[in-house]
């Protein structure tokens, strides 16, 4: 007979005193590195925008409001951003309602063709876009004014309405991917009992399926919003040639053009708080007109949601989506690689006209191999540690639930607001020597910003991978014998380990193709492949650009790849 | 000799007193059913017995061994004391598969490889998964995980197992089926239960010993079945243990008699001899206790019948009073179905008498 | 002679699954609904009730066959006629409820007759006089989400009579209740029915919840109809083993008969003292119910008390019955200990031929379904 008591004399020396215990040892380092991570960045912009030599003063905030260039700045920025929620809302409902509802053929083509813009950086969209449509050099308007003798370019990328177009064709899947799941599992007597009650088809989409779904609608719309407001890439691309800024590119402009002076900074972090505010009012208001969340409206039982017949119109619809689409997402693709093959740029994209020697030239370069290493090394880094780090703040403020939780909570969600550029900018005055560490040109500013940006993200998955743990799996271990630690690691941990890969993917994907806050911290060895990109285009080597560009794409859908099959192999076991 | 004790046992969430003063023992080898209304206190009791919470006062003991006193400053962590538990939930690991799940218990005590393996394929013989040894829990029923968490709490203890809810989340026919083995299994292994539930066919179905709690987290009544269901202490035991009906009997003229509110009525039972001084009493009648006899005085009309199947199911009105009545198939055959409308005769079997609640003597 | 409000002639309806084959849901199912009863439509999943009353709602088509509403044609096969759901003109509550979350209590109530563009006032007074009718007064500006289970129901309820339709369809009106609610809406339910006069078909796996709701009942297995009947006939006059057992408890005895005496298989000593029916084979299941066997009397087979466990309103006893075991329900003032001696004598019971099994594993596969 097993028996895990020993004798009573043995025992009695265990007293319930408390002594230091895992937990408070993960509280604290919680705490610790959040507020180093987070709030010290965040901190010194605040800091270096209201304070200058220990005294609060308004005169730097006031000098950069009233320019003439930081308020078109802003004004662009609204005016993009609310065009791009807009129309952006408009096709990503349109598709939602076509493959989510409707017996359009294709639906598979067209949801696979759906998760290329997810994988695409938008600025090499950007990029691609304005070697075509080009004001004065793109290929498309130079046969246009030939083949039809027009006078001047018929289209024009390089300007609102081209930045508009080329971030709403990056943007609408956000709200594409809310509408369509919640079309689909929406509970389908929902609409029947409106049918029963007398309305026919159109009213039902009418009355009760479109108000239904307005909430996944403003979710993706804010989404939108959001990301176009903090986006540096396309503007940067598009807008630079024509004088066009918008606020997170003035900043990187009175940055760059300062270079890199204490000063520029200062100025640069004035403008951070007015591109914060921008987004705060955004936010605020969205939340005041249109409910967010949700309704509950999902299904129980797996019934089949109403499909409408689109009869004589599924056609014509079926070749317009297809084709919108193929523009959208196969165009610039393929002018990248044609552009990447091409001896110079200008000349006509024939075979004849092509040659492999950009590839080589971008291999050989040291630049680029540097570059691509440099963001192979701070992607799995900021990976890794971010990974580690979100996945113990989600513990602590989800079991060990100590006062002050809350606050942990708020700090680590905190970055996912703010735009790249701000954090960047803060993270500048940070580390750059006035707190007593100085990482600049190093990678390792590079890689503090990245977890900072990245933080929310594995925390979100962490968090909700801890909530599947119910505690007493944890507390069925303690009774068969396992201390608290050993229940950690041959429980919890084992569980949400798969949750923890996906998070690892779910930083490391981005952060290889980012641009937007590596451009403000890169010194001479530390550019990334992102910032390698940008500045080849920004010396006018079009090709070499585009081989780059195309080398990581290519390096973006292998690894996509990878990360799927595995999550594959993972569902079938 | 009690094989696990609880003394003066006092817990409180906060400014919520759940457990105060509360003492039970458990004999060996017994199946003790501890039943209460929900948030009475009982899963707090089994908590403090685990070791996952810590009382405020009194001790517990396990055999010889002291796991708690707060008194002399005891209390063994949890992973120490070794008492089995099912959870209702089972909490089965997911990511171990039952053979690993079972052995776990083992492996914390460093017990040999093959004394495991031994020990795991004697365990799961006797809760008949035998070839489900690999499986991983996704690919068994509930039914089946949760004979996995038996075989496991059976692992960290053959002497004391407790099961907190274990059959809540089955269907219908499979919680028949699981008490039958639970029972069986306690008789193959010896093992001593303590099988928490608010469920109180469950506990009369296993218990060897019912304990019985009140919302208040006191023990009530502690018995046999045949002592809770013939014999109920109070008026909340016989409540708790399905529906009833509570009269009022009234003390008039030095004799008792049955008050309907706008009226009162022959009592033609024998009041027990302790409770004749009350002004008031409380009788309880349950439903299939009350039948239909047309020469008796007390009188009611019938508001609503329906039908049920096994029984007529008849909401009466005597007096102000509202008795709800149950026919069985054997009695509505010969004495004929009731029709709603119709004035009927009463007669009450085997009534219980209680002290009269406060309030209703006022 | 009351009005038939509702018909089906022959309907039949296929499905072609794609992971078993093709399947026939509903196989010729005839009756006819009278204005006023509460019919339901009872049996396990699989059955085709749930498919029937898509059909009579309009939200599925027949293969084969007419519905009749009112004696208008609504869905013919014939005809091909196909009368959608909106124009059906019926009541109807879901299993979910189906309470629209974007609306209030009116609003949800008033859109029937919003469609119809009945004028302002006259909305005004009927939502009122339907939220009267099923307790909801003063709820009229609170959201669904605000609101209990009962208290939705309540609301899908009133939009379905709002528009005083002639029939009201439930799909498993009271399984998403607690218990005690359920009581309490079943006694509604009549109290509305009997107020305003409308029909009621009802579907449900719940035999309890049929039988004390149902005027009359339609007991189906497999999609095809067993039997059709009050609940009193069903439950003690079922017309094969399938209706016996799933309607309440059974116990089913097999039995020989000799010489016109029933015996217990096992014990061809003793005779049970229950008169055998007219046409006996010598081997039969004699079906009867745990509470309609008498154990206080002195008459019927002798035997004994092997297991007594009390449930919470009734004592149970496992009787041994020559080689197999009767179970017997009693009041618990029935009093008997485990070992006591005992007669047992069975109340006028069913018989049955011995069945085949094949039945089991039709059975088994619609369960996938």
């Amino acid at each position: 007979m097993i028996n895990l008591r020993g004798k009573t004399k043995d025992l009695a020396a265990v007293d319930g005193r408390r002594r230091i215990g895992l937990d408070a040892v993960m509280t604290a380092l919680s705490f610790v590195l959040l507020l180093v991570i987070v709030v010290t960045p965040i901190s010194m912009i605040i800091y270096h925008a209201f304070f200058y030599q220990g005294q609060f003063s308004l005169d730097l905030l006031i000098d950069q409001f009233t320019r003439e260039t930081t308020l078109s700045a802003m004004w662009n920025t609204i005016k993009i951003a609310l065009l791009v929620t807009v129309f952006g809302t408009i096709v990503g409902v349109f598709y939602a309602w076509l493959l989510g509802r409707s017996n359009i053929p294709g639906k598979s083509l067209m949801r696979f063709l759906f998760t290329i813009p997810y994988m695409f950086p938008p600025f090499l969209g950007a990029m691609a876009w304005d070697l075509l449509l080009n004001g004065r050099s793109g290929y498309l308007n130079r046969w246009a004014i030939k083949t039809f003798g027009l006078s001047s370019a018929p289209f024009n990328i390089n300007s609102i309405w081209g930045i508009v177009f080329v971030e709403l064709s990056y943007y609408f899947p956000f709200v594409f991917m809310q509408v369509v799941s919640a079309l689909e599992r929406m509970d389908p007597t929902l609409e029947e009992s409106a049918r029963i009650a007398g309305a026919r088809q159109g009213t039902v989409i009418r009355k009760i399926t479109l108000p239904l779904v307005t909430p996944a609608i403003s979710s993706g719309a804010l989404l939108i919003l959001i990301s176009s407001l903090a986006h540096f890439g396309v503007p940067a691309i598009l807008g630079f040639s024509q004088g066009i800024f918008t606020l997170p590119t003035r900043i990187y402009a009175v940055i760059a053009r300062s270079g890199g002076s204490f000063d520029g900074i200062r100025q640069g972090a004035a403008l951070s708080i007015l591109l914060v505010a921008v987004v705060a009012i955004a936010l605020w208001i969205q939340q005041r007109v249109i409910r967010s969340g949700g309704y509950d409206i999902i299904k129980g039982k797996s019934m089949r949601p109403t499909v409408i017949n689109l009869r004589g119109a599924r056609i014509p619809l079926f070749i317009l989506a297809l084709s919108t689409l193929v523009v959208i997402v196969l165009v610039p693709l393929v002018m990248i690689f044609l552009v990447a093959l091409v001896k110079a740029y200008g000349l006509p994209l024939i075979p004849a006209n092509f040659t492999l020697a950009n590839y080589e030239r971008i291999f050989t370069a040291s630049g680029t191999i540097e570059s691509i290493k440099n963001s192979m090394i701070l992607s799995v880094s900021a990976g890794f540690i971010t990974m580690i780090l979100g996945t113990l703040v989600a513990y602590v403020v989800q079991k060990i639930r100590p006062k002050g939780s809350t606050l942990l909570e708020v700090m680590s969600v905190l970055p996912y607001s703010i735009p790249g550029t701000v954090l960047a900018i803060g993270v500048i005055l940070a580390w750059s020597g006035s707190l007593g560490i100085n990482l600049y040109n190093t990678l390792w500013i590079i890689l503090v910003a990245y977890i900072a940006r990245y933080l929310s993200f594995s925390m979100k998955t962490s968090s909700a991978a801890l909530l599947q743990v119910h505690p007493s799996l944890e507390e069925a271990a303690r009774t068969c014998g396992a201390s608290h630690t050993e229940s950690l690691k041959d429980i919890t941990l084992p569980l949400i380990r798969p949750a923890m890969v996906s998070g690892f993917f779910l930083i490391f994907l981005p952060a290889m193709r980012e641009v937007t806050t590596s451009v403000l911290l890169y010194g001479p060895y530390t550019r990334t492949l992102g910032v390698q990109i940008y500045s080849l285009r920004d010396a006018g080597m079009m090709p070499q650009a585009s081989a780059l560009g195309s080398v990581a794409i290519v390096l973006i859908v292998v690894v996509n790849t990878i990360v799927n099959a595995l999550n594959q192999r993972r569902k079938g076991v | 000799m009690a094989y696990v004790r609880f003394e003066n046992i006092s817990f409180a969430y906060g400014d919520n007193q759940v457990l105060k003063n509360f003492s039970l023992s458990l004999e060996k080898n017994e199946i003790m059913c501890l039943v209460g209304p929900s948030g009475c206190g009982k899963t707090t009791l089994v908590r403090c017995l685990l070791g996952l919470n810590r009382p405020s006062e009194g001790e517990i003991w396990v055999g010889d061994t002291c796991m708690f006193s707060s008194k002399r400053r005891i209390n063994v962590p949890a992973e120490r004391r070794g008492i089995g538990i099912v959870f209702q939930d089972y909490a089965v690991w997911p990511h171990l598969t039952v053979k690993e799940n079972i052995a776990y218990p083992m492996r914390k005590r460093k017990v040999p490889k093959q004394e495991i393996d031994r020990r795991v394929e004697d365990v799961l013989r006797l809760v008949r998964m035998s070839e489900y040894i690999n499986h991983l829990p996704s690919q068994l029923s509930g039914g089946q995980q949760q004979r996995v968490a038996i075989a496991r709490a059976l692992m960290t203890s053959d002497d004391l197992i407790v099961m907190d809810e274990p059959i809540t989340n089955l269907d219908a026919k499979l919680r028949e089926q699981m008490l039958y083995e639970i029972r069986e299994l306690q008789r193959n292994v010896g093992t001593t239960v303590f099988y928490i539930t608010h469920d109180q066919r469950a506990a009369l179905q296993l218990g060897d010993r019912i304990a019985i709690m009140d919302p208040k987290g006191d023990l009530i009544q502690l018995g046999s079945d045949e002592d809770i269901i013939l014999r109920p202490k109070t008026r909340f035991v016989f409540e708790f243990i399905g529906v009833t009906n509570f009269l009022n009997l009234k003390r008039v003229d030095g004799q008792h008699k049955l008050d309907l509110g706008s009226t009162l009525a022959p009592w033609p039972g024998e009041v027990p001899q302790e409770l004749r001084g009350g002004a008031v009493i409380d009788v309880g009648i349950r439903p299939n206790d009350i039948v239909f006899d047309r020469s008796s005085p007390v009188r009611g009309t019938v508001e609503r019948a329906v039908f049920l199947g096994s029984e007529y199911e008849y909401f009466v009105r005597a007096g102000e009073k509202t008795l709800r009545i149950q026919q069985g198939s054997l009695d509505a055959g010969q004495s004929g179905i009731v029709r709603e409308g119709s004035e009927v005769g009463l007669k009450f079997l085997n009534p219980y008498y209680y002290p009269a609640a406060r309030e209703e003597a006022v | 002679m009351a009005e038939v409000q509702v018909e089906l002639r022959h309907v039949t309806k296929k499905f072609t699954t794609k992971t078993l084959g093709d399947i026939v849901a509903v196989d010729d199912f005839n009756f006819q609904v009278y204005e006023g009863e509460c019919f339901s439509i009872l049996g396990p999943s699989g059955c085709g009730k749930t498919t029937c009353l898509r059909m009579i709602a309009g939200f599925e088509d027949l293969s084969e066959g007419e519905i009749l509403l009112s004696g208008r044609p609504v869905s013919s096969s014939r005809a091909n006629l196909y009368v959608p759901p909106e124009e059906r003109d019926l009541g109807m509550v879901f299993q979910a409820f189906a309470v629209w979350p974007h609306m209030n209590v009116f609003e949800n109530v008033a859109f029937p007759l919003r469609i119809r563009k009945v004028n302002k006032a006259e909305v005004e007074r009927r939502v009122k006089q339907a939220l009267q009718h099923t307790s909801l007064t003063g709820l009229e500006n609170v959201y669904p989400s605000d609101l209990s289970g009962g208290q939705q129901q309540r609301i899908a309820l009133a939009r379905a009579i709002v528009t005083n339709p002639k029939v009201m369809l439930l799909d498993e009106p009271l399984s998403n209740l607690d218990p005690h609610l359920r009581e309490t809406m079943r006694f509604e339910l009549k109290e509305l029915q009997r107020k305003l006069g409308f029909t009621i078909i009802f579907v449900t796996h719940d035999q309890s919840e049929a039988m004390a709701l149902s005027d009359r009942m339609l007991v189906a297995d497999m999609g095809r109809i067993m039997q059709i009947d009050t609940p009193e006939n069903l439950y003690n006059r079922p017309i094969n083993r399938f209706v016996h057992s799933f309607l309440g408890e059974s116990t089913f005895l097999r039995v020989v008969i000799r010489d016109g005496q029933v015996y217990a298989a096992g014990d061809l000593e003793h005779p049970l003292g229950v008169t055998p029916p007219p046409n006996a084979a010598p081997e039969m299941i004699l079906a009867t119910r745990p509470n309609a066997i008498d154990i206080t009397g002195s008459t019927g087979y002798q035997t004994r008390i092997e297991t007594r466990i009390f449930l919470t309103d009734r004592t149970e006893y496992l009787i041994p019955v020559g080689d197999q075991k009767v179970k017997v329900q009693t009041p618990h003032r029935i009093a008997f200990s485990e070992g006591n001696s005992c007669w047992i004598r069975f109340v006028d019971p069913m018989w049955y031929p011995v069945e085949d099994t094949d039945e089991e594993k039709e059975r088994a596969r619609r369960q996938l379904i």
